[in-house]
């Protein structure tokens, strides 16, 4: 790819990042109710409460503010939490690993279901398999991770209890970790035990976010291999005598894969705001349901955190997929 | 010397209606059968029915093919697989949509040489180079490491032609494989195709509506209308001496190969009339 | 499932629902709000009259259904209209206009799609308070982006083509000609989405009220029940079970809807 598209689309990320944070602390500083009201102690003065507000920087006018915080940002400075008292960067390096291997786990199954779906209605197509995969399709497609979610919590955690259905891992194994990659460093550490526990723990919530994805990456994977499946390049395979499974692999897969990849990873930026409501339901401690708390307790400084981390995966996801569509598309690769 | 595609009256049809009435026709061991027509004649479905691809919309409705003596039409889509590629093989109409985009040109070419031929990585890749050394590739060791759209249109069905070649097989169907190149490329890529079938004394089934052609290359020739045979038999001999009105007209029609400066009659309009009147007969 | 079977299942569907909306006093065999803390989480069938059981303050389940149906509907028809208007008018100027009016709403759009819907809709609720009108200004927030994009690719497409150059030749002015040529359009499209947008906006209602920030906890919504349920599930799966049924019939109702009418218009849109 030439340099200037590169660089147009890295300026055009960075006026997104921009705008983002300007549309939070906007929508923030309009938050009726006072945030320091919270936090003072029965008996405190008038001066006390002043000396709050300027240790917060909440008597300036809003465009200073904003600056204020424009800067620090910049410098890696996200403030400090009202609600938890510590360091916002500190919070959310605590818990963005979690939802990060959530919503990598998920995307890696949707990845997974969607393309034996598109595989196997491939490979029958026009005939009542393919026919019941798109209804079923159709299905996932519709109902939103919400209503997954909640479904697998009430058949799979209550009715037939077979998985848990709170939390990141079972409270009473102490593996000892330093990071909260739970599953990166007990793979690291061999600790597979805990491991099967975190990914028990992750089962669930991972499919209610993969199924929609599932859904859409399996009808678009199916169509254009609908497409390709009529080239000439496949006739000749067969006549080749390849076998359909390799000429389904092989040959269409591959060129597939490349058109359906750059819708996954705009779906994949769905996933990741569906995180938020799914974390809430299975009480998974990742920044979604962090999120939450934030904005019922009106922590400002930490719901601009991590808007803004949101904002910043959101970005980075984008670019990735841009970077591999032109990785794997050997004719975009030379040009 | 018996044949090794022979044809017994095939029929085809398609919703609309017969595409291929009662088509017979033999092609002997190493020799060079052309199948003529104008476009719509019916002759990529014969090629197609012979190698068990035909479209979804097109039904046999009767006759044989028998290859070496075994009915390709009655053999499970596994028998036949094993044939095909190995004992019969195609150079098709256009390079440009025939190879895999995706794939580099050694994976593609060595497909056949490891998964039928039990070739490992190495010597198939060796062998690839040899054979493209066959057909005039300059630099194989680098073609093969390029993707498809790297190439030029005569280098991909120089590729394709000795993809073809490459397991040796006893018959190679050839679809118009010059139509879709540069006329400066077309006669490079015939005499490569005759040579390298002379050399390997393979059969070859060419499907082609240049006359020109047909006289430069083939030993026999059919004539085909409205899916229908009007005439065979050597080419030299119904080129002299064409015994349907049809053939003559269509003769009448092409530049000499011999006189390419020769003015040209179109197929006359009544000629046509008469043939849709006596194939629908 | 064939086009006209989707169109009226999903469109029976959601009839049903409005009428259930509708004649809700009628229907349901109890007040959804009178508490009677004796038949306190009843399984169904288990105290007479509450077919569905009963909430942990005795509230009958089958009634708060029924008289859910009315905010789920309010909120599905009057956000997801209000967002289409939004969305449609600034895809169109977008998509007719280009330039600096085309960057505005593109990057305006760019930046939307960066948050997460849900964090986005709840972050709104809790600044304008909590309430069915700020539920629905929410929605109308944040959704109008999926109209504006489609919308104003459509109308670039149809810009494009003949009738509107040749209705420019005849000196009809930009708004005659996004009024009357480009907007007839675009509408197929339009209408398709604002079914979409209906399912959707009963969910983000459920979800804003789970998450306790839609109206007042006394009004029976379907979310409102299921975040109750959650919290009782093992003690009372059927609290969340009846509304979480609910809410999956009615999206799929409205998705089936929009499905079948995309495919009914899409030989016009093919046109
Ligand atoms: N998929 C199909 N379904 C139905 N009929 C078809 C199909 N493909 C081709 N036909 C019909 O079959 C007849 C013969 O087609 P065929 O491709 O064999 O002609 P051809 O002699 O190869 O012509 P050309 O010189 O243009 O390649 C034509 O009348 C064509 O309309
Ligand atoms: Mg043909």
């Amino acid at each position: 790819m030439p340099l200037s598209i590169i660089l147009s689309r890295a300026l055009s990320a960075l006026l997104t990042l921009f705008g983002v944070m300007v549309v939070v602390f906007v929508l923030v500083r309009v938050v009726p109710g006072d945030p320091i009201s919270m936090m003072i102690a029965p008996g405190a003065t008038d001066a006390d409460i002043a000396a709050l507000r300027a240790h917060y920087g909440l008597d300036l006018p809003i465009w200073q503010q904003f600056w204020v915080w424009f800067k620090q940002v910049l410098q890696g400075n996200l403030g400090t939490s009202i609600s938890m008292k510590q360091g916002v960067i500190t919070i959310i390096a605590q818990r963005l690993p979690a939802t990060l291997e959530l919503a990598i786990f998920a995307l890696i199954m949707a990845v997974i279901w969607g393309g034996f779906i598109a595989l196997v209605s491939t490979a029958w197509r026009g005939t009542w398999v393919e026919r019941a995969i798109d209804n079923f399709n159709g299905i996932m497609l519709a109902v939103p991770d919400f209503i997954w979610a909640l479904t697998f919590v009430l058949v799979l955690g209550v009715l037939v209890p077979v998985l848990p259905i709170s939390g990141r891992s079972d409270p009473s194994i102490d593996a000892g970790l330093a990071t909260q990659f739970y599953i990166l460093e007990g793979l690291a550490r061999a600790k597979f035990a805990f491991v099967w526990d975190v990914l028990k723990h992750m089962l669930l919530p991972a499919c209610a976010l993969a199924f929609p994805l599932a859904a859409v990456i399996g009808r678009v994977l199916k169509n254009t291999m609908m497409d390709v499946m009529v080239q000439d390049y496949i006739t000749l395979a067969r006549i080749k005598g390849l076998s359909s499974i390799r000429i389904l692999l092989q040959e269409a897969l591959r060129n597939a894969a490349v058109p359906a990849l750059a819708l996954t990873g705009v779906q994949f930026t769905f996933l990741i705001g569906g995180t938020v409501i799914t974390e809430r339901i299975f009480s998974y401690p990742g920044i979604g349901n962090l999120a939450i708390d934030a904005v019922i307790n009106r922590d400002l400084p930490l719901i601009q955190g991590l808007v803004l981390t949101f904002g910043i995966i959101f970005i980075i996801v984008n670019m990735a997929v841009d970077a591999l569509t032109v990785w794997l598309n050997p004719r975009l690769r030379h040009a | 010397m018996s044949p090794v595609i022979d044809i017994r009256n095939l029929s085809a049809r398609s919703a609309v209606g017969p595409i291929l009435r009662d088509v017979s026709l033999s092609v002997n061991a190493g020799e060079v059968m052309a199948l003529v027509g104008e476009s719509g004649a019916g002759k990529s479905t014969i090629a197609k029915a012979v190698l068990g691809i035909l479209p979804a919309g097109i039904e046999v409705t009767g006759g044989n093919i028998f290859f070496e003596g075994t009915d390709l039409l009655a053999l499970s889509p596994a028998r036949l697989r094993d044939m095909l590629g190995v004992r019969i093989a195609l150079i098709p109409q256009d390079p440009l949509t025939s190879l895999n985009p995706a794939r580099r040109i050694g994976d593609q070419l060595t497909d056949g040489l490891r998964l039928r031929a039990g070739m490992n990585r190495k010597r198939a890749f060796d062998r690839a180079m040899s054979l493209l050394n066959d057909v005039h590739i300059r630099e194989p060791e680098r073609v093969l490491k390029r993707y498809p759209h790297e190439l030029s249109g005569g280098m991909r069905q120089r590729v394709l032609i000795a993809q073809a070649f490459s397991l040796n097989p006893h018959v190679i169907i050839a679809d118009e494989p010059t139509t879709a190149l540069d006329v400066t490329v077309q006669k490079q890529v015939l005499r490569l195709i005759r040579d390298m079938q002379r050399e390997h004394k393979t059969t070859l089934l060419f499907v082609t509506h240049d006359l020109g052609v047909v006289a430069q290359i083939c030993d026999r020739m059919t004539v085909l209308y409205g899916g229908k045979v009007l005439e065979q038999g050597f080419t030299a001999q119904i080129l002299k001496n064409p015994q349907s009105p049809y053939t003559r007209a269509l003769l009448a029609a092409s530049p000499r190969y011999d006189q390419p400066e020769q003015s040209l009659e179109p197929v006359p309009e009544a000629l046509i009339a008469e043939l849709q009147r006596e194939i629908s007969a | 499932m064939p086009r006209d079977l989707r169109i009226w299942l999903g469109g029976g569907f959601i009839l049903f629902l409005i009428l259930v909306a509708m004649f809700a006093p009628l229907l349901a065999p109890f007040d959804p709000l009178e508490q009677d803390l004796m038949a306190a989480t009843a399984a169904p069938g288990v105290e007479p009259g509450h077919w569905l059981g009963t909430d942990s303050l005795g509230r009958d389940v089958l009634s708060r259904l029924i008289y859910g149906t009315r905010i789920a509907l309010t909120v599905a028809f009057v956000a997801a209209a209000l967002a289409c208007l939004l969305g449609t008018t600034l895809g169109l100027l977008a998509g007719y206009y280009r330039g600096w009016v085309d960057a505005m709403v593109s990057r305006l759009v760019d930046i939307w799609m960066a948050f997460p819907p849900v964090l986005l809709s709840i972050l709104l609720v809790a600044v304008l308070g909590a309430g069915l009108t700020s539920v629905i200004i929410a929605i109308v927030v944040i959704d109008w982006t999926r109209f504006a994009r489609v919308v104003r690719a459509e109308t670039q497409q149809q810009a494009r083509l003949e009738y509107a150059e040749a209705a420019s030749a005849l000196g009809m002015g930009h708004g005659a000609i996004l009024w009357r040529e480009v907007l007839p359009n675009v509408l197929p499209v339009v209408l398709v989405l604002l079914s979409l947008e209906m399912g959707i906006a009963v969910i983000v209602e459920a979800i804003l009220s789970f998450v306790g920030l839609s109206v007042s906890t006394d009004t029976p919504t379907w979310g409102g029940m299921i975040a109750e349920g959650r919290q009782i599930i093992y003690q009372a799966w059927w609290v969340l079970v009846f509304p979480l049924g609910a809410l999956f019939l009615t999206v799929l109702a409205f998705n089936q809807l929009g499905d079948g009418l995309r495919q009914w218009l899409d030989p016009m849109l093919k046109r």
